[in-house]
């Protein structure tokens, strides 16, 4: 299938500048940026997409199978930068994602030239020595919440959230929507995302690298963002005075501050 | 007629002041008691979370004192961990994106360690300078109705279970049934000299096992022998008596191949072993012999059928007829039965034809009224004859397929030919 219908993708932006690929985490879809689009639209191509599972990604690409580790994810990135022949990209990827982009940028090297991890958390169970936040149990709970909360799902609503973006009629209907993922796909995602260990991977990252946490942040802790900037060689830690996992909705213009800084560094 | 506005009733507006009053005295607590003590939580909090006004039915729920909470804990430290979680990844991302979010899920933490699963929606509001003010929440107890929806969602996945189970359990039953089919019929059919062989079986419902049957099998060193029939009733009571038909006419030709012998043997077998059961079980057959001829290229058939529509032969020269087999009866019914039998040579380019009634019972017609019959089946076979064995079947294949939905039984066809003579 053709992956730019597949990840919805969306390339807006300047056409001559670099590419940054901004990828949601967990929860929504790429509506997450459009407090950061407007801050790169001049100088950089903007490139968007839905993983595979969210948002107004093709239900049918769904496979459970593939979308049970982050390696699936990573593919979706990679194939959308090839279907895009995106080259010495910059990949900036929200909680999961970011993590999601270390995996990419070690498939496809040509592909990714850069990285901004925002909110990053390589893993988010706690385990010996290591402090993420989070016991196996809490992830159930989570799981128990997506099911209490169908938001904007229901079978009726489903064509009409996953294939009609050109229908803006629908907006009051879609309420949610952005948030609004088959609660079969979303359930494997969420697993993925929080019983996903990538500790190891960061090590792996050879591209300059900037780590973006929020000063409060319950589900990546500072410690934990110290982690992932400890463990990747030559990274830049910026630490947001924002609350929340979401600075690029809670404190846009930190955000994008900090974001554009590190654009501007690379060259 | 439309009303353009509202127009009240002559007497409505004199006892307005009346109402009015009667009402001031009623409602006579204040917007803060209102507040205070309104049937759902009210909570007020900073764009960062932080707890700056709560009422005191929320209070009460949590079980916290006021000054423990406000200035100190945010809204997000009244939640389950997993209320977090989802608080972060899809609460908070969408009250910033609609300024709005409401009925969304969540469970409340009670001081003592207890739960409350509560109804939570926000809105944003906003400063004169549309800069963002506060978040202001509203909190339902929905103990009662969470556990109703537990309950439908527990209902839904025993359902779903279920329903996964019983698609397991009837994959499994189609592959036994497909097995079970399978050993009904020969997987192919032995190389004849002298003879082509082509047959066909049509499946009418893959859920139930046909009744129909053929088979060809050497008998000695110089005959073959062949039969086709039908047993009455579908399902796995037909499959049970196609099995015991097709393995005791197997059995009975290695004794005596003679085809009356052989329906005779049949015959008696099942009615033994269904006369006596309360469900007397019958089938109709034509069994027979291919014996090379004394000239090269004729092989003679020697046939005999038990209450079966007869055999059609093809000749080469372009014509086609049945090989009439009146009066046989119906095999398994009577302890004794008569068979009819006949007899044939095939030469070069004909072609022996036998089929089940399923063919010839097909509904044709726009209102599959009509029966396709006996002399469809002819003029069919007439404009087909010449042509060898798989090409007859091939046709016959087509002719099925178009009955469509006017083809409701199985049907099974077998064609036994002997190849022209010409390169």
């Amino acid at each position: 299938m053709d992956t730019v219908r597949r990840n919805n993708v969306t390339v807006t932006g300047n056409p001559q500048g670099r590419p940054v690929v901004l990828a949601h985490g967990f929860g929504c879809d790429q509506n997450m940026w459009r407090l950061t689009v407007p801050a790169l639209a001049e100088d950089y191509r903007v490139v968007l997409f839905d993983y595979v599972g969210s948002g107004r990604s093709e239900p049918s690409a769904f496979q459970e199978d593939r979308y049970s580790s982050l390696d699936g994810y990573a593919g979706d990135v990679v194939e959308v930068c090839e279907a895009l022949d995106l080259r010495d990209a910059v990949f900036v990827g929200h909680s999961v994602s970011a993590m999601t982009g270390v995996l990419a940028a070690g498939t496809a090297p040509e592909r990714i030239g850069a990285l901004v991890m925002v909110a990053p958390s390589p893993r988010y169970i706690d385990d010996d020595g290591y402090r993420g936040g989070f016991s196996a149990d809490d992830i159930d709970e989570l799981l128990a919440s997506l099911e209490a909360n169908y938001l904007g799902w229901s079978a009726a609503m489903a064509p009409l959230i996953m294939g009609n973006a050109e229908r803006p009629e629908l907006g009051e209907e879609l309420k949610n929507s952005f948030c609004a993922t088959d609660p079969e796909m979303a359930r494997v995602f969420a697993r993925t995302t929080f019983l996903s260990d990538s500790r190891d991977d960061l090590k792996q990252v050879a591209v300059p690298t900037l780590v973006l946490e929020c000063s409060q942040d319950v589900i990546a802790p500072r410690e934990v963002g110290a982690f992932v900037h400890r463990a990747i060689p030559g990274s830049t830690l910026v630490t947001l005075d924002a609350t929340g996992h979401c600075p690029h909705l809670s404190a846009p213009e930190a955000t994008n501050e900090a974001i554009l800084k590190f654009l501007a560094a690379l060259r | 007629m439309c009303r353009t506005g509202r127009q009240p009733d002559p007497h409505e507006a004199g006892d307005e002041k009346a109402a009015d009053a009667a009402f001031a005295a009623l409602l006579e607590d204040s917007a803060e008691d209102l507040y205070e003590s309104a049937p759902c939580g009210y909570l007020s909090t900073l764009m960062d979370g932080t707890i700056a006004k709560i009422n005191t039915t929320l209070l009460n729920w949590l079980g916290l004192e006021r000054q423990t909470v406000v200035g100190r804990m945010r809204f997000t430290d009244l939640l389950t961990v997993g209320g977090k979680l989802y608080h972060e990844t899809h609460f908070a991302p969408l009250l910033r994106m609609q300024d709005e979010i409401s009925g969304i899920a969540l469970e409340i933490k009670q001081d003592g360690g207890g739960r409350i699963p509560v109804l939570v929606s926000s809105v944003i509001k906003y400063g004169s300078m549309g800069e963002l003010l506060l978040i202001r929440t509203t909190i339902f107890d929905a103990r009662d109705r969470r556990a109703y929806e537990e309950e439908l969602l527990r209902g839904r996945k025993a359902a779903e279970e279920a329903r996964k189970q019983a698609e397991a359990d009837r994959a499994r039953l189609q592959d036994a049934l497909a097995v079970l089919q399978q050993s009904l019929l020969p997987d192919t059919l032995p190389q004849v000299p002298g003879v082509e062989t082509s047959a066909y079986y049509h499946t009418a419902s893959p859920d139930r096992l046909g009744g129909d049957f053929y088979d060809v099998f050497p008998v000695d060193g110089k005959r073959f022998a062949f039969f086709l029939g039908d047993v009455c009733g579908k399902g796995p009571e037909a499959a049970a008596l196609t099995s015991l038909t097709r393995y005791t006419l197997r059995a009975a030709a290695l004794h005596n191949p003679e085809p009356v012998s052989a329906l005779t043997t049949l015959n008696k077998v099942l009615h033994e072993r269904y006369s006596g059961s309360g469900d007397p079980r019958y089938c109709t057959a034509v069994f027979g012999t291919l014996e090379a001829g004394p000239a090269t290229g004729q092989t003679t058939v020697r046939l005999a059928s038990g209450g079966h529509p007869p055999a059609l032969v093809l000749r080469a020269d372009g014509t086609a007829d049945y090989l009439p087999t009146p009066g046989g009866l119906l095999v398994g019914v009577l302890p004794e039965a008569r068979f009819t039998t006949a007899a044939t040579v095939l030469s070069p380019g004909d072609t022996l034809l036998l089929y089940t009634d399923g063919l010839t019972e097909a509904r044709t017609g726009k209102d599959r009224t009509s029966l396709y019959g006996d002399d469809g089946l002819l003029a069919f076979a007439t404009s087909h004859a010449g042509t060898p064995p798989h090409a007859v079947v091939q046709a016959l294949t087509g002719l099925l397929d178009s009955f469509g939905d006017g083809l409701d039984d199985d049907t099974a066809l077998l064609a036994l030919g002997v190849p022209a003579s010409h390169p």
